[in-house]
């Protein structure tokens, strides 16, 4: 699978310091190692009827902080797979940040986008040109750049995707190039 | 080379630990750099396992690059409460069996390296946010997800980006009643909880020697809530003494250089120190023990990786001794390894627990993450010495979860509210 370059849907505002325990408790996530039943529980802290409510194709865009706490990879693979195609925030926790990378789902940070941005707004994403799009009168706001390699695994469609096609991992390539 | 790099003035215990470990070893990194480090040591538990083994089946690879180095961690859920994890604990146990990797069944993962396997200067990756507990004894021990770690069990490699450094200055001694979980609470309150995202804390200063390896651990531990990378300690005499009391010698001795660059510094002078609770729903939103004091509680829980440990425990052993918790206020206390329970046992403090009304459980992530053993329903309130107090994190939504040092706790069980421990010490 590898992820479409475009991406369009209608955003879900969230504000600041949106923690892994409110994406999906740890009761839920520790029962089932089925990422469709994960889906089940995406954003219950805030409301247990989101994944109801979710459209495939929409998208996140969050304030400072998003996914803190927990090094859970459930969480992201909830919001992946309760059809969301994208996170937007201000910033993210470190690991979160990390974990939606390496299971494909793109995390852009925009600082101020919350700013820009109202509940339900159409939005575009751009995997080429790392920014997003406020359809309503086509303003576009850049993400902050990440490297070069994060972009690939993204394009690739996550870790098991890159691995199946590379037979080794993006990181085991950086070594032989010695960056820094 | 690597000497080069050690003696370099210039460099954060961060920057100098991953220059020195990183493929090559040969030029000193800084901030925003990209590099790869080799793994001496992995962990993941029954919440994370199950799903990095899902993951690693799906690669396709056949095994892991180091069995012995891979260790999977039953801890959050153990003894499994239903047939639900019993089955994840089972896919755990069968992937150990399988790859001839380590398993360990009943011991917090942090607490379990911490007493087994670290050494300073150790590279550890564990896939719990916890793991940034390693610090404490001068490794690079950081937290990452389940993907990762798969990659990481058959490359024996990952990508880390050298972090900016926060540079935290402890000073004087502590008043009876305060605690090392009442300076990371203040310094939480202080910086807010992403104050420390992507960043290394390196703890130092005179103050730094009133710290026990525990006491250490728990700030490592616990410095994971302010979104560290890194939360760490130099060796000094007491990590020499502890390492020499568990028959280990460092891997490599780190130490920030004395012109080293620090994106912030802190001061945090103990003697000032009052205990420390945070409230509700956000583990920055901490004030004294004296503002917060008299908040009626229906759960006290004692215990966690983050403060589950010996001395916890004693403290604990000391407010509570003779005296019965409050009708009306569940106290549950869980150690933080089957060792500590065990020493427990051995010096009679798992009598004072029982005699006092408390629960003595097993050593679990149990109660701290609503999981079993002391789950919170609707609007209840509890006060609670693990490390996290976010919505839904004990169980019910609605649920209230305060946070405070091991002797707060303690002190507020036997009067079923808040309550200052000074005045039972």
């Amino acid at each position: 699978m590898t992820a479409t370059e475009v991406l369009q849907g209608r955003s879900w505002l969230w504000g600041d310091d949106v923690n892994t325990d409110i994406i999906i408790p740890f009761r839920f996530k520790a029962r089932t190692n089925d990422p469709v039943e994960m889906a089940k529980y995406c954003m219950y802290g805030f409301d247990p009827e989101f994944y109801k409510k979710v459209k495939k194709g929409d998208i996140f865009v969050a304030g400072k902080n998003f996914g803190g706490g927990s090094s859970r990879e459930q969480a992201p693979v909830a919001i992946k797979y309760s059809g969301v195609t994208a996170v937007v925030a201000e910033s993210f926790a470190r690991i979160f940040y990390r974990n939606s990378f390496a299971i494909g789902l793109p995390a852009l940070e925009v600082p101020g986008i919350t700013k820009e941005i109202e509940q339900f707004d159409e939005i575009e994403v751009n995997l080429v040109d790392w920014s997003v799009k406020r359809l309503k009168d086509g303003r576009v706001f850049p993400a902050l750049e990440v490297t070069g390699f994060l972009r690939e695994l993204l394009r690739e469609g996550g870790l098991v995707e890159y691995y199946k096609a590379h037979k080794s991992f993006p990181w085991e390539r950086l070594a032989a190039t010695t960056i820094g | 080379m690597q000497q080069s790099i050690l003696n370099d003035d210039s460099l954060t215990f961060a920057e100098k630990i991953i220059s020195a470990r990183a493929e090559g070893g040969e030029k000193p990194l800084h901030p925003g750099d990209i590099t790869v480090l080799d793994a001496d040591l992995v962990m993941a538990q029954d919440s994370t396992g199950p799903l990095a083994i899902k993951v690693f089946n799906e690669m396709g690879v056949e095994k892991l690059w180091d069995p012995s180095r891979v260790h999977l961690v039953i801890d959050h859920t153990f003894p499994a409460s239903d047939e639900k994890v019993a089955n994840l604990h089972n896919l755990v146990r069968q992937f150990v069996k399988k790859m001839g990797c380590r398993l360990v069944e009943g011991s917090i993962s942090h607490q379990h390296l911490l007493e087994n396997h670290l050494v300073p200067g150790m590279v550890l990756f564990g896939a719990d946010s916890h793991t940034s507990q390693g610090g404490a004894l001068g490794a690079f021990a950081t937290g990452i997800g389940s993907s990762e770690m798969a990659g990481v069990w058959a490359s024996g490699k990952l990508w880390v980006r050298v972090p900016e450094s926060i540079k935290i200055n402890l000073l004087g001694s502590f008043r009876k009643g305060v605690s090392a979980r009442d300076v990371i609470a203040r310094f939480i309150g202080e910086v807010g909880e992403d104050g420390g995202n992507y960043k290394s804390l390196e703890w130092n200063g005179p103050g730094v020697r009133e710290l026990s390896i525990a006491s250490r651990a728990c700030i490592s531990n616990n410095s994971m809530e302010c979104g560290c990378k890194l939360s760490v300690f130099e060796p000094d005499t007491t990590t020499r003494e502890y390492l020499h009391t568990v028959n280990r010698a460092p891997l490599m001795e780190v130490y920030a250089g004395k012109k080293a660059t620090y994106k912030e510094e802190f001061e945090i002078d103990l003697e000032k120190l009052e205990p420390q609770v945070a409230q509700p729903g956000n583990v920055d939103k901490v004030k004294t023990v004296t503002e917060l004091q008299g908040q009626p509680l229906d759960q006290v829980f004692i215990g966690s990786s983050t403060n589950g440990r010996y001395e916890d425990l004693a403290v604990v052993a000391s407010i509570l001794k003779d005296h019965k918790v409050k009708a009306g206020t569940r106290c549950i206390i869980t150690p933080a390894s089957r060792a500590i329970f065990e020493q427990a046992i051995d010096t009679g403090l798992a009598e004072v627990f029982m005699k006092s009304g408390a629960v003595f459980t097993n050593a679990t992530c149990g109660a701290c993450v609503g999981t079993h053993l002391g789950a919170l329903g609707e609007n209840e309130i509890c006060i609670s010495s693990s490390p996290r107090n976010y919505v839904g994190r004990m169980g019910a939504t609605s649920a209230q979860i305060y946070l405070a040092s091991p002797a707060t706790c303690a002190a507020s069980a036997l009067e079923g509210k808040i309550a200052d421990p000074r005045e039972y010490l």
